[in-house]
């Protein structure tokens, strides 16, 4: 039986793959009905998940088996329940108040967590001797981190005109930039053609067994 | 402005098509470097005294599963081989599946190893960098049983672990929000623990300034070409090696189609200016 489900299954994943792959010819009924299925299973899944893994063992469990210690967790349980309320338009304006709590205590957390792993810590690993230790390659490599740094925010400050010395210093930056967009453009085509490399790895490997899986 | 000439975009469509799949069954075995930032998780990896313990994050979903579980996979067999005990959780829900898949894979090799004592899931916790925060002031707070119901105070592994302190290095395998970033602000940055991580290649140019003087970051693995030079540098190759012939040709194929489209582009404003004028 159970060989029969892992055959089922590796049969169902390739009719999907090519119902989705049949999109890149034309928006087809296949594509549609995949696409659909796609959209409910995962609802589905994430609604059955998030009751089972966070909500049962994060508050239901806790409160039932030591309601003394865990009494607290009632605060954020009202809370969730105050965000439902935005599903009724009449009781809608009570969902703000746990929304301005999360607004609240995230920036407050990730203000100080991002000011010294982003700002801080970014620009101390800037300010270095690019001559001391290394090879050449490694000594060029460090005057560009720090050129690049430098003409990178001067291209982003508005409060001159980009004219003379700060003009070329923002010219400078926009190349550092265009270099730093063409590198992200060169990472994003890898990572799309990984996925596709996954895909017929599956296909030719656990589908028709082609290849080795 | 003159009609200008396109090719169907299908038939680009069919030549990736091809120039994956061929050199999937038909390999060329086109060589393979080794970069400075995967030697350096490598190094790190290799630097661990044995006994020591190491924490994995699986922060990703089958999604990224092309990328991200090859160079997991190359990653505990690593960690296994030196005999460093892992703890793995998961910042994202399906992590747990993921870092459950690698186990089954991998532990038929190491027949030696005891689930509690060598290696531990912890399972999924919801709140990204409040969580991980949260592990490192009170690791039991957080995590007080595994994934399957074991309190973790009669898991041998858990052992001396109160927070980050004891434990060795972090490495995160990271899709996206929670992933590397917040393991790097909190681990690194807030507790001084090495961390390390894997990532997709869309979210590689985002990670790769935390590797710097400050050593946030200690290398990284950054799509599926890095787990492929992570399978060589342990000398398994595996799904990653055989997927880079396959990366290769692809690249080629759109290396080309930019230079063509490029020429076609300056052609026709020339012929655009010569016939203005």
């Amino acid at each position: 039986m159970e060989q029969f489900f892992a055959t089922l299954g590796i049969w169902l994943g390739a009719i999907f793959t090519f119902a989705i792959f049949s999109f890149l010819y034309k928006d087809n009924p296949f594509y549609k009905t995949a696409e659909q299925i796609f959209v409910g299973l995962s609802a589905g899944y994430w609604f059955v998940y998030t009751v089972f893994s966070i909500l049962i063992p994060n508050l239901y469990d806790p409160l039932i088996q030591n309601f003394s210690v865990n009494w607290i967790k009632i605060i954020p349980a009202i809370l969730g329940i105050m965000m439902l309320m935005r599903l009724i338009p009449k009781t809608e304006w009570i969902s703000r108040f746990p929304i301005s709590v999360v607004i609240g205590t995230t920036s407050g957390v990730f203000f100080l967590r991002y000011l010294k792993s982003d700002v801080l810590n970014q620009l101390t690993a800037t300010m270095i001797n690019p001559f001391v230790g290394g090879s050449w390659v490694m000594v060029v490599g460090k005057i560009m981190l720090i050129v690049g740094t430098i003409s990178g925010v001067i291209y982003f400050y508005f409060s001159k005109k980009h004219t003379g010395a700060l003009g070329v210093s923002a010219k400078i930056g926009i190349y550092f930039l265009m270099v730093s967009f063409g590198a992200a453009f060169g990472y994003t085509a890898m990572a799309r053609i990984s996925l596709l490399i996954g895909r017929l790895q599956f296909l030719l490997g656990d589908w028709l067994g082609i290849i080795q899986p | 402005m003159g009609k200008t000439k396109q090719l169907d975009r299908r038939w680009l469509f069919l030549l990736i098509f091809l120039g994956v799949a061929l050199p999937l069954i038909f390999s060329i075995g086109l060589p393979l470097e080794t970069t400075k930032n995967v030697q350096m998780v490598y190094d790190l990896v290799d630097s661990m005294p044995k006994g020591s313990k190491a924490l994995i994050s699986f922060d990703y979903d089958p999604a990224s599963m092309p990328e991200l579980h090859p160079m997991a996979k190359a990653v505990v067999k690593h960690c296994f081989d030196k005999e460093i005990d892992l703890i793995f959780t998961a910042m994202w829900p399906m992590g747990v599946k993921m870092a459950d898949d690698i186990i089954d894979q991998l532990i038929e090799d190491y027949p030696d190893l005891e689930y509690g004592e060598n290696y531990v899931n912890l399972g999924f916790k919801a709140g990204g960098m409040i969580t991980i925060q949260s592990m490192g002031k009170n690791f039991r707070e957080v995590f007080p049983k595994d994934m399957n119901g074991n309190s973790i105070d009669e898991l041998p592994i858990m052992d001396g672990i109160n927070n980050f302190s004891n434990i060795g290095f972090i490495f995160s395998l990271s899709a996206g929000a929670p992933g590397i970033k917040e393991w790097v602000q909190i681990a690194h940055d807030a507790y001084n623990r090495p961390t390390s991580g894997g990532c997709t290649g869309v979210s590689a140019p985002a990670m790769l300034p935390y590797i710097n003087e400050q050593h946030q970051l200690t290398g990284l693995l950054a799509g599926l070409k890095a787990a492929a030079e992570y399978e060589v540098l342990i000398q398994t190759p595996g799904t990653a090696t055989s997927g880079m012939d396959a990366q290769s040709i692809a690249h080629l194929i759109i290396i080309i189609f930019i230079a063509v489209g490029n020429i076609n582009y300056w052609r026709n404003k020339r012929k655009e200016k010569k016939g203005g004028k």
